[in-house]
């Protein structure tokens, strides 16, 4: 078969539309005390003013380590989750405004995959009721649903033979693709990836990268790619947000984020990941972060990194430092050819 | 009495001589462990044989199930009674296995330490760590809990926790979870031990946590002159950190040698295919190459090779023999594969292909879903 | 739940599963090496494998057969008059008969069936009617959840025995409305057992995919809630007929219960205590009915749990 000529990096989408956008999206989950009375005792900010759009065929990677809000963004986009504040735009509407029935129909254009194949898959369905379940919901299995589930577990490579088998017999990465599966049955537009490859070995985890680099070739799906694995997400995206305590620090084509990262959590986060490469490895320069994330129930005021920021803690005097304290950094270009929210961002070279 | 005083002082009397770095402070030979279970035995670990000489630092690859850990286990004898375990392990060429508890809680902290992946498993959520790390301390030397203390201070340091002072009254849940596992790092290398045994130390902790513990790690084998068994999924921690590497598949090593012999001239087509596997951040993205279908069962396994039906080169041969590892073009360089030479100047893209879905499978969805719609 | 279809026989328990079979291929089967099994089959190999429910099955299928088959055949019926009057046990009389000459055996083989129409009506009733409650309760949550809650409570908080002897003394006699009594007071229960089972599932993520592929909620709660908190409730059911059983004895020993001329176990003990002395198989017999009943239940509840557990090691040693 033809292997599909995946453009990358170079904003091979370029020109197209914006398919989704999400405009200032902000979600606050409250804390609560315990007891009889449970009073709101503060806020924790998942997610602070996040806006960025998906364009039409791309995929946009989302990446962040732990806590970072990137998996709550995913669930807002699909109003999983009710946002705080802030809009998504999806055809021309707002996904956060819709009523319940609105909202059904919106399902069949917005899907997503999760990140555990073992918890995403009720354990009492036979996969092919699993896969079929969308249709039913839908009112579209009466007319030829059958052959349609058959067909798209061999699309993603399962025997529709074992259909009738349950979730637990299934292997991690063989539960990933009855994920995918299910995902697709009603022919989405945009697909959320939350973190789908993180719970599989790398072996496996390749079969579904390239299986999701083929279905969105022929299917013209737009990916909007959550993940923790920077490797991963350079693989697989156009573009890439960074995400850092609820915030967008940077953001820019794939290529271009990984030549000339400007953000020093950025610059971090790619020294940080080690290669599988034994002399490369032994001979890279490394910036280390120290600490660890603070608390996103009482982040640090000004710009959020600062307390682990090496630039804030070596190379900027006192005067540099009161900016980064004081004002919260937007994202902006500042000459490194895509936005970067550091009021001293500086492009390094690191690979 | 400083800390020095201990380490050096503190050794009783009948311990093992100071090792020479030639010397193997370890050697495990033909260890199998297998798990009765109601579908027949599970033979997690088929037998692994490898030493371990002082200073090095050894890494264990493998995907789930492969028994990179069951392994690690056995060496520590710290598997549930219904493990059936056989083989030999020998620390310092005393046998392990066999070894009545007692006399394995001496071996246990003081020559080998182990660390595991999740740091609330090895603490203890009611003490302070500071009064862990001495306890530790004492177990195997007896000093006052003062000197203990000190020491304990010493070794946050070591591992790089800021203001470690401090740090001892705090107890485990007021730490996060780089923190503690710098705490259980400290705990480990209390003893000055000889053999550090690191089952996934970073698994669960975030990219940047995890190039801390890396330093933290590497400054507790500088420390101590320990040799050290690492073992992890990510092969870009090996890449970074082992001497030589061991490659495990469905129970037993599939490859040996030095981290250059496994990441630039693999002979064993597993290998080939998990490094053709691995998104690449150092370069451009170029299509992977998957080692198609899944790790085999484990329990009632046929005879051959268990990478046959997953493998490109497989000939009837794979299916009827199990290969054995063999020298390759190295003498320290083993592989188990009946086709190793075949490997000789390839990449993962010559051997493996790329291609997924099933896009005659696919072409049908395509029309139904539309007429659906 | 839909029926799992699976193609592949199970092998006997005890006997080696799967085996190595040769794939469609020719090349041997490496992936699947384990025999294809449901998770219904899966629970019934576990269940087989526990020899005290296993045990207890047998035993409490006989007693139900001998209550009812046995009832229906054996020479006299329940409540007839027999010329014997207070005889011990013997060929003619394997329970004996009381001072009005009634044969003890078929009274107790009467009692049996009321007392276990009872007792699983009682689980029937109580079971549907709480595990709705339940469900509804944690599923939604919030000011619902509390407010359902709050009624649970309630009834949790009445004294149960003291009421049911009230309610039974009023509306009693007949064995249903003994039952619905019960019942009535027992779905509390398991409504607080149900809603902690349905909170634990509603945070699955495999909840949250069938929201996001536009479930409505009363098809979560069918078809993914109800299925996967299936086996609690049921042992919990199996539990609540140990208990029905107990409280009717109660009830009935108290006398709020099921009145003559009609019987039942609890009755039966309730009658024979003034002539414990004198005629001691009046009351030993109807006795050993309640605790056998009561104790085989207990053990197939025990073993349903174990089997039903996904955590519970593999051997059984």
């Amino acid at each position: 078969m033809s292997a599909p000529a995946v453009s990358k990096g170079g904003g091979g989408a370029s020109g197209a539309e914006p398919i989704l956008s999400a405009r200032n999206l902000v979600k606050h989950f409250p804390v609560r005390s315990t007891g009889l009375i449970r009073r709101q005792v503060g806020v924790i900010h998942a997610v602070c003013d996040v806006s960025f759009e998906l364009l039409e065929g791309e995929t946009l990677g989302l990446v962040g380590e732990s806590g970072c809000g990137k998996s709550t963004t995913a669930r807002l986009v699909l109003n999983l989750i009710k946002a705080t504040s802030g809009e998504v735009f999806y055809g021309g509407k707002d996904v956060t405004a819709l009523s319940p029935k609105q909202l059904r129909t919106l399902r069949r254009d917005l899907q997503i995959v999760f990140q555990d194949p073992y918890a995403s898959l009720d354990p009492r369905m036979p996969v092919n009721e699993i896969v079929a379940e969308p249709l039913r919901i839908h009112d579209m299995y009466d007319k030829g649903g059958r052959e349609l589930v058959r067909d798209l577990l061999r699309t993603v490579g399962l025997k529709p033979e074992h259909g009738n088998r349950f979730p637990h017999e299934f292997s991690g990465g063989q539960r990933q693709r009855i994920g995918v599966a299910r995902a697709l049955a009603l022919r989405p537009k945009v697909l959320v990836l939350d973190e789908p490859v993180s719970a599989l070995d790398v072996s496996i985890q390749a079969g579904v990268l390239n299986l999701l680099d083929e279905l969105q070739a022929e299917l013209g799906l737009s990916y909007l790619f959550v993940s923790h694995d920077l490797s991963v997400v350079r693989h697989t995206a156009d573009r890439i947000a960074v995400m850092y305590l609820g915030r967008i620090v940077e953001t820019g084509p794939a290529a271009d984020l990984f030549e000339r990262p400007g953000h020093p959590y950025t610059q971090a986060l790619i020294s940080a990941i080690p290669l599988p490469d034994p002399r490369k490895e032994r001979a890279r320069e490394r910036i280390t972060v120290v600490g660890d994330l603070p608390s996103p129930a009482d982040p640090p005021s000004g710009c959020r990194f600062r307390t682990r920021c090496p630039k804030f803690a070596a190379e900027l005097t006192e005067d540099e430092r009161r900016r980064c304290v004081d004002d919260i950094p937007e994202l902006v270009g500042r000459g490194q050819g895509h936005p970067v929210a550091c009021h001293y961002a500086e492009q390094k070279v690191l690979i | 009495m400083t800390a020095e005083d201990v380490l050096a002082g503190g050794r009783p009397e009948g311990a093992a001589e100071p090792v020479r770095p030639s010397d193997p402070v370890l050697e495990v030979s033909g260890l199998t462990v297998g798990f009765p279970s109601e579908d027949g035995m599970v033979q997690a670990v088929r037998g692994v044989d490898y030493s371990l000489r002082g200073g090095e630092v050894l890494g264990i690859v493998g995907e789930s199930g492969s028994g990179k850990s069951v392994t690690s286990l056995a060496v520590m004898g710290l598997l549930p009674r219904t493990a059936k375990v056989s083989g030999s392990v020998r620390f310092r060429g005393r046998e392990l296995i066999g070894m009545s508890e007692a006399e394995l809680n001496k071996v246990r902290g003081r020559d080998i330490s182990m660390i595991f992946q999740d740091p609330m498993t090895s603490l203890n959520p009611v003490y302070s760590v500071g009064y862990q790390i001495a306890e530790a301390v004492r177990a195997h030397h007896g000093v006052s809990k003062a000197a203990a203390l000190d020491r304990a201070a010493d070794l946050l340091e070591l591992v790089r926790i800021p203001n470690p002072g401090q740090r001892l009254s705090a107890y485990p849940h007021e730490l996060s979870g780089g923190m503690r596992q710098r705490v259980v790092i400290a705990i480990a290398m209390a003893n000055d031990p000889d053999v550090i045994i690191a089952d996934e130390p970073t698994t669960a902790l975030d990219v940047t946590v995890q190039a801390q513990i890396m330093q933290s790690l590497q400054a507790a084998q500088a420390e101590t002159g320990a040799a050290m068994v690492l073992i992890t999924h990510d092969l870009g921690v090996i890449a970074g950190q082992a001497d030589r590497v061991l490659v495990m598949y469905a129970g037993k090593p599939v490859e040996i040698g030095t981290a250059e012999d496994v990441f630039y001239t693999a002979r064993m087509p597993y290998t080939f295919g998990l490094l053709g596997s691995l998104p690449r951040l150092d370069r451009p993205s170029e299509r992977l190459t998957p080692i198609p279908g899944s790790p085999p069962s484990v329990v009632n396994m046929p005879p051959g090779c268990p990478f046959t039906p997953r493998c490109p080169l497989a000939i009837p041969l794979c299916d009827e023999r199990e290969p054995e590892l063999e020298p390759t073009t190295d003498a320290g360089h083993l592989a188990a594969c009946h086709r190793s030479d075949e490997l000789v100047g390839k990449s993962p893209g010559d051997v493996f292909t790329t291609g997924v879905a099933d896009t005659e499978a696919l072409a049908h969805f395509v029309e139904e879903s539309e007429e659906l719609a | 739940m839909p029926e799992p279809t699976t193609t592949t026989t199970t092998p006997a328990p005890g006997a080696p599963a799967g085996g190595a079979q040769p794939g469609p291929s020719g090349r041997a089967e490496r992936e699947f090496t384990v025999a294809e099994r449901s998770q219904f089959q899966l629970v019934l190999r576990r269940f087989l494998q526990h020899r005290l429910a296993m045990v207890s099955l047998v035993v409490l299928v006989l007693l139900v057969l001998l209550a009812y088959v046995g009832g229906a055949l054996w020479k006299y019926k329940f409540g007839e008059y027999t010329p014997d009057e207070s005889e011990p046990p013997s060929w003619e009389h394997p329970f004996g008969t009381d001072s009005a000459g009634r044969d003890q055996f078929a009274q107790v083989l009467r009692g049996t069936q009321i007392s276990l129409q009872i007792a699983v009506l009682v689980a029937l009733f109580a079971t549907v009617v709480g595990t709705i409650w339940g469900a509804v309760a944690g599923y939604f949550g919030g000011l619902v959840d509390t407010l359902m809650m709050r009624v649970s409570d309630l009834i949790l908080t009445l004294p149960l025995i003291a009421v049911a002897a009230m309610l039974g003394h009023n509306f009693g006699g007949t064995w249903w409305l003994i039952a619905l009594v019960i019942a009535g007071l027992y779905w509390a229960y398991v409504s607080r057992v149900a809603r902690g089972v349905v909170l634990s599932l509603r945070e699955k993520e495999f909840i949250e995919a069938a929201r996001a592929l536009g479930s409505s909620d009363v098809r979560i709660i069918l078809r993914h809630l109800v299925p996967n908190a299936l086996g609690a409730i049921i042992v919990n059911a199996t539990i609540l007929i140990a208990v029905a059983i107990l409280l009717e004895t109660a009830l009935s020993y108290l006398g709020f219960g099921v009145t003559a001329p009609d019987t039942s176990l609890g009755l039966l003990v309730s009658e024979a205590q003034t002539a414990l002395s004198t005629r001691p198989w009046l009351f030993y017999f109807p006795g050993l009915f309640i605790i056998l009943i009561a104790l085989c239940i207990n053990f197939i509840g025990d073993g349903l749990r174990d089997a039903l557990d996904p955590q519970q090691t593999k051997v059984r040693r």
